[in-house]
């Protein structure tokens, strides 16, 4: 079997190994964490993935890129429209046609209310892990509101595959600006309740404020990006420095700290939540008429090597496409956000107790399936 | 930096180096046990400053693996495209630059599990999706198994 | 106020008239043991219900309403269903620790009980010593959780354990010395006596502000005493899944689950009695048409009243706050409370000297 530091010899008598996962009720997916601990302070921490590698860029070989595109919702299962998204554009670019701006508009609107859910469930389990059990209901209470609006258009809650290449794969809603609009006027009362129950409780500072410190050296060398990298000072918001869609056209800030512990982890999301309700303002009342789809003879990348760089709600996502000029990929590989972000738990992590560890790890926001893809 | 003044810069360090086709980043191929230096080059110096290595990865290619290498830097905010041809598909073998990025350390974990190339001097070499027992190498192109066969 | 010690001194007088002296207390123990334990569960099981309704409350949703009207049979059909459940024999575990553990803790629980008092005259004991003796007796609950932790031979159930172990012995200090603040205020340790030294006003009125302060210092050292609300990293399901009891299933694992709710049901029931002024009826000074109207209530149903609002705000605590890590817990209680707590004693004795309170 693989292995494990149970193999090391353990060099003083006071240290013990604890195994948290596969199953653990905080490890949210299937991530196992061989954790080294000398009393309650974690010395080394291990983590195995792979439960639930599925072989997605293998079985991508086979499929057409419409097809795939349906196994890039199942990565980062909380950023659905923005993986589709990434692909989508890669194709585009590679078969150098544009979609009209109605597209552009729309991609951008679904891609920031998924931000808002995704956050949205992180600050719900966020809270549940250090024991403020209420804030679980709270966030999917609002978070509701947001899965409605995406059933109504795409006939999904949770993985939609709306966003294809060549546009989407059929008009909005009559309800969707409308819609949209109630949930923002609603979500801008409910947001500043999220600030009186977890982000000025006096408890929650205590166990989050310096605990889990990254430098932006570390955040760059081990390619930590979105929240947890721009905690840290690292400039990587690709909404920024890459835009795509209608990003160019909004204005909006991106949240940079210097701190880089927990607290500022999570207090980068929570801005985050605010940044993206402006950005939905902004362009709601304007989506322009067009079409929707681009009537395209048939799929197929040219030959040669393209890549995309897309903002998840976790960080940076890369789409590499190798291509030999078929409607089939010769290679395609996804850059995930949450397998760079995993790895530096183990520096940052070091000693410090298992109650920080759980809340670390919960700053991270790692979802599973998208580091073993 | 422009394209040109990127090409002039790399090509003047190391002449050998071949220019890709890439229209997206500036493309640059070097033999493999070139590429180490290379990648050391554009991160320590002052004009190109590649402190952040956004991808790594390899594929299995009728000439043998390519292994590429999409470099960009934080502060100055140019990208750069490497590559590198293992053409000996029976013992594919480079040397890590996990000691230059440390992201590189887990790329290359998961190349190696995946494709089955080895990493001189990696501090930490083994396989991170699939078990340790399994046999062969499945991202490569004549990886058969029982499933692969049915198919 | 009606008078309880005449229906309880019949019901004694009818054993010892009836047998000999042996059997007359055999039996009257008995009876006795078994109305506690009746109260104990129908209680228990109560509490659960209604920690789950208030939660749910608290988290916008509406909890158990399907089992019987209102949900009230839910936790009767939990019950049965933790009695049905298999007993899980842990091979390596130390199998006659393994199976002491909940009965330890159960006992402690139910023997405090004994002593508390409901009404004038309906208490099962009263002893002269009765604040002592209810700190001694919850002090042994303790030592089932670090036996539960141990022989479950489980690294989880150890962690668990040991932070829980430490801290109940660092919060029974911050708790003692509340209560003895109070003690000094009403000059006995007879729960009787107590309730009676705050027929002109409850202590915590009387007491003004250094009551106050106790009070305060009380309901979070109690909170901790029973590994309740913010501290209860003993039993963290986030963290150690579930901590000192992973490893107890059916039976064994609903005592440790009653022994936590009837702690707390404990803990605020001392509260009512030390500084809500037990079962007498809320009096305003001299405002004889509005204590005449307030006597109506009778006095148990002021008892239980108290109790259930000492209980609800200690659930909701539980329900907003998230939870300490352990080296914050145990800094709370020796670097803060302790010292607030000294001060307070010093603070009261002067004042019960000089007769500065109402």
């Amino acid at each position: 079997m693989e292995e494990t530091l149970l193999d090391i010899e353990l060099k003083e008598k006071e240290e013990y190994i604890i195994n948290m996962g596969p199953q653990h009720p905080s490890t949210h997916g299937v991530l196992r964490l061989e954790v080294c601990l000398e009393g309650e302070k974690v010395k080394y921490l291990r983590p195995h993935c792979g439960y639930i590698h599925r072989g997605i860029e293998k079985m991508s070989e086979k499929l057409t890129y419409p097809q795939l595109l349906h196994l890039t919702d199942r990565m980062d299962y909380l950023s659905a429209h923005i993986n589709n998204e990434a692909v989508a554009l890669c194709v585009e670019n590679a078969m150098e046609v544009e979609v009209s701006d109605r597209v552009k508009y729309i991609r951008t609107i679904l891609a920031e209310l998924t931000r808002i859910a995704s956050h949205q469930l992180w600050w719900s389990a966020f809270g549940m892990d250090l024991g403020a059990l209420t804030t679980f209901f709270y966030g999917l209470r609002d978070r509701e509101k947001i899965l409605d609006i995406f059933e109504e258009t795409t006939g999904s809650r949770l993985i939609q595959s709306y966003i294809t290449p060549g546009g989407l794969m059929g008009d909005i809603h009559p309800n969707f600006q409308k819609r949209t609009k109630e949930f923002v006027k609603y979500f801008r009362k409910k947001l500043p309740e999220y600030d009186q129950l977890l982000t000025g409780n006096v408890i929650f500072h205590e166990r989050t404020q310096g605990i889990g410190i990254m430098s932006k050296e570390d955040a760059i060398d081990y390619g930590v990006t979105g929240p947890p990298g721009r905690a840290s000072g690292f400039h990587c918001d690709i909404r920024k420095i890459a835009p795509y869609s209608a990003y160019p056209l909004v204005k909006f800030n991106q949240i940079l700290f210097t701190e880089g512990d927990t607290f500022h982890r999570y207090l980068v999301r929570i801005k985050e939540m605010w940044e993206s309700l402006s950005i939905i303002e902004q362009l709601i009342d304007n989506i322009p008429p067009g079409e929707t789809m681009l009537s395209l003879k048939a799929i197929k990348a040219p030959k040669g090597e393209y890549y995309q760089r897309v903002e998840t709600a976790r960080g940076e996502l890369g789409v590499y496409i190798v291509s030999d000029g078929g409607p089939l990929p010769a290679r395609i590989h996804y850059r995930t956000p949450n397998f760079s972000n995993l790895f530096v738990l183990n520096k940052i992590a070091q000693g410090h107790k298992i109650a920080d560890l759980v809340a670390i790890s919960g700053s991270l926001d790692l979802v599973i399936p998208d580091i073993d893809r | 930096m422009t394209r040109e003044e990127m090409t002039a810069l790399v090509r003047g360090k190391f002449p050998d180096v071949k220019l890709g086709s890439n229209k997206q980043f500036p493309e640059f191929i070097a033999a493999p046990d070139q590429i180490h230096s290379l990648c050391t080059a554009l991160k320590e110096d002052a004009q190109t400053k590649m402190d952040y290595l956004f991808c790594e990865t390899a594929a299995d290619r009728k000439d043998g693996f390519h292994l590429v290498y999409h470099l960009t830097s934080s502060a100055l905010g140019h990208c750069v495209m490497l590559r590198t041809v293992l053409t000996d598909k029976a013992k594919p073998e480079v040397e890590t630059v996990g000691g230059i990025w440390m992201a590189a350390e887990f790329y290359e974990r998961e190349i190696f599990d995946l494709f089955g190339i080895q990493f001189a001097h990696h501090p930490d070499l083994r396989r991170i999706f699939l078990d340790d027992d399994w046999v062969g190498y499945p991202l490569r192109k004549d990886y058969k198994d029982s499933f692969t066969l049915e198919h | 106020m009606y008078d309880f010690s005449p229906l309880v001194d019949s019901f004694s007088h009818f054993f010892t008239e009836t047998f000999s002296p042996f059997w007359a207390g055999l039996f009257s123990m008995l009876t006795l043991g078994v109305a506690i334990l009746l109260f104990y569960a129908v209680i228990g099981l109560y509490l659960v219900y209604a920690e789950r309704k208030i939660c749910a409350r608290m988290q916008n949703r509406l909890g158990p309403n399907r089992v019987g009207p209102l949900g009230l049979f839910q936790t009767i059909a939990d019950l049965i269903k933790l009695l049905l459940k298999e007993l899980i024999y842990i091979r390596r575990a130390d199998a006659l620790l393994f199976n002491m553990a909940p009965f330890i803790v159960i006992v402690a629980s139910i023997m405090a009980i004994g002593s508390i008092p409901f009404a004038k005259g309906l208490q099962a004991i009263d002893l002269n010593i009765g604040v002592l003796y209810i700190l001694a007796i919850s002090s042994m609950g303790v030592i089932g959780i670090l036996i539960a932790g141990w022989s479950s031979n489980n690294k989880y159930s150890v962690i668990g354990a040991m932070r829980s172990g430490a801290q109940v012995i660092s919060y029974e200090l911050s708790l003692g010395l509340a209560l003895l603040c109070m003690i000094t205020f009403a000059g006995s340790m007879q729960l009787s006596e107590i309730i009676k030294s705050q027929q002109d006003g409850w202590w915590i009125f009387k007491g003004h502000l250094p009551a106050l302060i106790a009070f305060g210092v009380y309901l979070i050292a109690g909170t901790a005493e029973t590994n309740r609300g913010p501290f209860d990293l003993a039993e963290a399901e986030s963290e150690l899944t579930a901590g000192f009891h992973t490893e107890y299933s059916g039976i064994k694992f609903a005592f440790f689950f009653l022994a936590e709710y009837m702690n707390m049901f404990i803990v605020a029931s001392i509260a009512t009695t030390v500084f809500l002024g037990g079962w007498l009826p809320f009096h305003i000074y001299h405002f004889e048409f509005f204590n005449k109207g307030m006597d109506f209530v009778p006095p148990v149903f002021w008892f239980f009243g108290k109790t259930a609002f000492v209980i609800y705000v200690m659930m909701w605590f539980k329900w907003t706050f998230p939870r300490l890590r352990i080296d914050q817990l145990l800094a709370l209680e020796w670097k803060y409370l302790l010292p607030i707590n000294i001060i307070n004693l010093l603070v009261i004795s002067f004042l019960t000297l000089m007769q500065w309170h109402f």
